[in-house]
């Protein structure tokens, strides 16, 4: 099949951007999407020109560095996909495909496709964890976890940290990733103890990057995991609750 | 010379370990603040390690060239991890573990390592749970455990088909609450491409930004490195895209000992290439064999549809060559059976390079419910990826290259052969001898970082109280970047007609081909030559676009082929040495009459570890034996009739 490419091409975070059309002829529809990347930087550098930046690692869908903006939809038409998984057999020949960047304030571009997610590093930083000391802990049978909790709790950890929730979100917030970062540990007894400092901390320093949310439900839509926007109203009432039980902590704090 | 001393406890197997701990140096609590200790590499290794040092109070500098942690390829393991936890009452324990691994490696690994592993598994269980990894739990609350690749006692713990993302999740979200405590310092984007080795002590690294190209070095007390293995120089493999050896080859050429190269696992279950273009090979878990039945047609000319061929017309060849495992046979029997059925041209598909996996028969035994339960999301995959439903024609399957046994040579401390450079994980050679079992990759870097490295770092640390890290102003940083510098310069001089990738992807043609499942020194010494012909031709005709100064994706990969053309020819070198079978190393000269593998304990009962010397056109190594000595599992033939 033939498409045609327009692809954002951006030589550095400062430089200005610009929309440049490839044509790429004579493509299998069995490629995957990033295959199909694979051969115009292929044919890119040998004409000389030089290759259009993208990210992408493992190429099954679970590491989370890919991520394309494809006609508009992060990771591209298909629910639950990651821009890896995504084949050209999607697409029909003579198609114009518009290829774009995570677009969003928190995510600087670097060069053309690649984006700079490392905000999210710092929200897990704030809180993201159960502090637990190698060698010090119990028999792994000594707390029993129900059933429904675990899965819950496995549900939103299924996140892969892609950041297309952030992308598709029009007010580019991060909702989606912080709550199911949170979800993860909260849902779990042994994530109580640090259950009400782990959320004030992960959305203050969340808030230091990201826009808010007003509940457009994209990102679940976007979300290449499908993780529910569920985790966000859970979040919202842990933030809630946690604004007074950890003040009632400091009152009762010696500090 | 090389100093291959294992450095092994005396004392009973058992009592080894501890042993070691009581007698081992300490650093105390409040001098460690005053060491610093480099970590190349995020993965599961590097990460709980990072994390297991931040929390004793070592400074600790991590590099990942990718631009979180959470990328790292351990991510991307599905089946489980192997713990001794005998909580299903099936009769597993320590030795039981240690001895299939033993076993499983075709008796080429170290007993005591091994034991080791076996030894601290439980507690890895106990402390990923603590950190909130959610394994899969019974309706009482439970862990829930399953057997797994072919052993006959359940004893790996997972989550979901995600295991490794999710106990890579669980180290990193460790080391995560190290940056917050500020004593680990994490440097993304950042790739490792020198070691720089001061009066033989490793004492830092060259690193470059791969942001701006920044080429900076970085000097501590120890090195530590847990950067994976090198699958990737099959170009089509399981691994993902970016994985490299160049941290290990480029501290090999600094005098580290490579250990093993020719042992490679290529794993059974994976989608066959579908056309020239493709990037990579994805994996299905080893689980689907419990349940689906491997099959090709009789008749190399046939050309029915999988679902029209009867019962009589196709050959289960796993269950009539091994009626007692089946369709369970380790995973180097497993591909190597795939790949003679192949070679027969009996293979399926339309480019006739898989066999089937069936599960018409389970389904019409257990209903598409319970296989849509177990299997759901594999399924869900492959479909996505073959535009084919599985639960309707048979998937084809193929072997991939997975994993690498081999790695840099380590003693009992983890140490390599250059003092102060510590190697974790997959990286090292160490635990699985000539292949790996199912679930114990993901053992052993968590071993290796949580409960191993911790204590035996400080065993090398202790006598430096009082020194400086090396000053990065000092001759041998200047001399090191200088090489590098140099080296990325010819990358972007040569401006040749190939990309670094199609030189990749024909190192590999040559390796599956002759260095591969099946090997023989007509074609092993082909292949050197071809290594050989092929880097010279990189030399003269690769061609990378940009400066070093930008974000230049393909002049990282440029270099990164360059090391692989490099370790192939290695790894063709001690292909050719080892004139036996064992595990995934099949030489056709040593085989029983049923086509097994056949092993010559007599006189390949030892480590290979290749001291570099130099490069040319040929690369020059020097041979040194580790003899392996067996005092607890006693060795035998496999057999899986």
């Amino acid at each position: 099949m033939d498409v045609t490419l327009r692809v954002w091409r951006q030589q550095g975070p400062e430089a200005r951007g610009d929309f440049e059309t490839i044509p790429v002829p004579d493509v299998s529809e069995h490629m995957s999407f990033l295959e199909m990347l694979d051969i115009v930087n292929e044919r890119l550098t040998l004409s000389g020109e030089e290759p259009v930046a993208f990210d992408s690692d493992c190429r099954e869908g679970i590491c989370g560095m890919c991520g394309l903006v494809i006609n508009g939809h992060p990771h591209g038409p298909q629910d639950g996909t990651a821009t890896c998984q995504l084949h050209m057999r999607k697409f029909k020949d003579g198609d114009t495909i518009v290829v774009e960047p995570w677009r969003a304030k928190a995510f600087p571009i670097i060069k053309d496709l690649v984006v700079d997610r490392s905000p999210f590093d710092r929200i897990v930083e704030a809180g993201g964890y159960i502090t637990v000391r190698t060698g010090s802990s119990p028999d792994a049978n000594l707390i029993p976890i129900p059933k429904p909790a675990a899965e819950a709790s496995m549900d939103a950890a299924a996140c892969i940290g892609c950041g297309a929730c952030v992308a598709a979100c029009p007010n580019g917030a991060a909702q989606l990733f912080t709550a199911a970062k949170v979800a993860h540990l909260n849902l779990l007894p042994q994530g109580q103890p640090e259950r009400w400092t782990r959320v004030e901390a992960m959305v203050t320093e969340m808030e230091k990057y990201f826009g808010s949310c007003t509940n457009y439900g994209e990102c679940e839509a976007a979300c290449p995991k499908s993780i529910s926007i569920d985790f966000i109203a859970m979040m919202n009432l842990d933030f809630f609750k946690a604004k007074l039980k950890n003040r009632k902590r400091t009152g009762q704090a010696a500090q | 010379m090389i100093n291959l001393d294992a450095k092994i406890p005396d004392g009973p197997i058992e009592q080894k370990w501890t042993d070691y701990r009581f007698h081992t140096k300490l650093v105390n609590p409040a001098n460690k603040r005053k060491y610093k200790i480099i970590i190349v590499g995020s993965g599961l290794a590097g990460a709980s390690a990072a994390a297991s040092l931040g929390e004793l109070g070592y400074n600790v500098e991590v590099f990942t060239y990718h631009d979180t942690p959470r990328r790292a390829h351990s991510i991307a393991a599905q089946g489980g991890i192997n713990a001794t936890k005998n909580y299903p009452n099936d009769g597993d324990s320590v030795f039981r573990l240690f001895y299939d691994t033993v076993k499983g490696g075709d008796y080429r690994s170290r007993e005591a390592n091994v034991y080791r592993l076996a030894e601290v598994s439980s507690e890895i269980i106990d402390q990923c749970t603590a950190q909130g990894v959610p394994f899969a739990r019974e309706y009482g609350g439970l862990l829930a455990n399953r057997s797994f690749g072919g052993a006959l006692v359940s004893r790996t713990f997972y989550a979901r088909g995600q295991t490794g993302q999710q106990l890579l999740l669980g180290a990193y979200q460790a080391m995560a609450n190290q940056i917050h405590a500020g004593k680990v310092k994490l440097h993304t984007r950042m790739e490792m491409l020198d070691l720089v080795v001061q009066d033989g002590n490793a004492v830092g690294i060259v690193t470059r930004n791969l942001l701006n190209g920044e080429i900076e070095a970085h000097s501590a007390h120890a090195v530590v490195l847990a950067t994976g293995g090198y699958g990737n120089v099959y170009y089509l493999s399981t691994n993902a895209m970016a994985c490299n050896a160049t941290a290990i080859w480029r501290a090999h050429r600094r005098g580290a000992a490579f250990a093993n190269p020719c042992f490679v696992q290529i794993h059974p279950t994976c989608i066959p290439q579908s056309e020239e273009f493709q990037s990579k090979l994805t994996l299905m878990s080893e689980s689907l064999r419990n349940d689906g039945r491997i099959w090709v047609p009789k008749d190399p000319n046939e050309d029915r549809p999988p679902n029209e061929i009867p019962e009589e017309d196709r050959d289960y060849y796993l269950e009539r060559r091994y009626p007692s495992f089946g369709n369970l046979v380790p995973r180097d029997v497993a591909s190597r059976n795939a790949k003679n059925m192949i070679d027969e041209g009996r293979g399926v598909g339309p480019l006739k390079n898989g066999v089937y996996l069936d599960f018409a028969d389970p389904i019409s035994r257990l209903g598409r419910g319970t296989i849509e339960e177990r299997y759901g999301n594999l399924f869900e995959m492959y479909e996505r990826i073959t535009d084919e439903n599985p639960y309707e024609v048979p998937m084809r399957i193929y072997p991939a290259a997975h994993y690498t046994m081999g790695g840099l040579w380590v003693d009992y401390e983890l140490q390599s052969t250059i003092p102060g450079l510590f190697v974790i994980g997959e990286a090292n050679f160490s635990d699985h001898g000539a292949n790996r079992l199912g679930a114990s990759a993901l053992m052993q870097g968590l071993a290796d970082g949580y409960f191993v490295l911790p204590y035996t770092i400080g065993n090398y640390l202790a006598p430096l109280l009082g020194t400086e890290p090396a000053d990065t102003r000092g001759e041998a940083f200047v001399e090191v970047r200088r090489q590098v510098r140099d080296r990325l310069h010819h990358l972007l001089s040569v401006d040749g007609s190939r990309t670094a990738s199609w030189f990749n992807k024909e190192l590999g043609k040559i390796l599956v081909d002759k260095v591969g499942m099946e090997r023989s020194e007509e074609g092993l010494l082909e292949a050197l030559q071809a290594i050989r012909n092929l880097r010279a031709e990189f030399h003269a005709d690769v061609k990378v676009l940009g400066t070093n100064e930008s974000f230049n994706q393909a002049l990282a990969n440029a270099g990164r082929v360059w090391d692989f053309l490099e370790l192939a020819e290695l790894m063709t070198l001690d292909a050719l040495d080892r004139r036996e079978s064992c595990g995934g190393h099949f030489r056709m000269e040593s085989q029983t009459p049923e086509g097994e593998a056949l092993r010559q304990d007599d006189e390949y009962s030892y480590v290979s570890a290749w001291d570099f010397k130099r490069i040319g056109h040929e690369i020059e190594e020097e041979l040194h034996k580790e003899p392996l000595e067996f005092e607890y599992v006693a060795l035998s033939q496999r057999s899986y009739k």
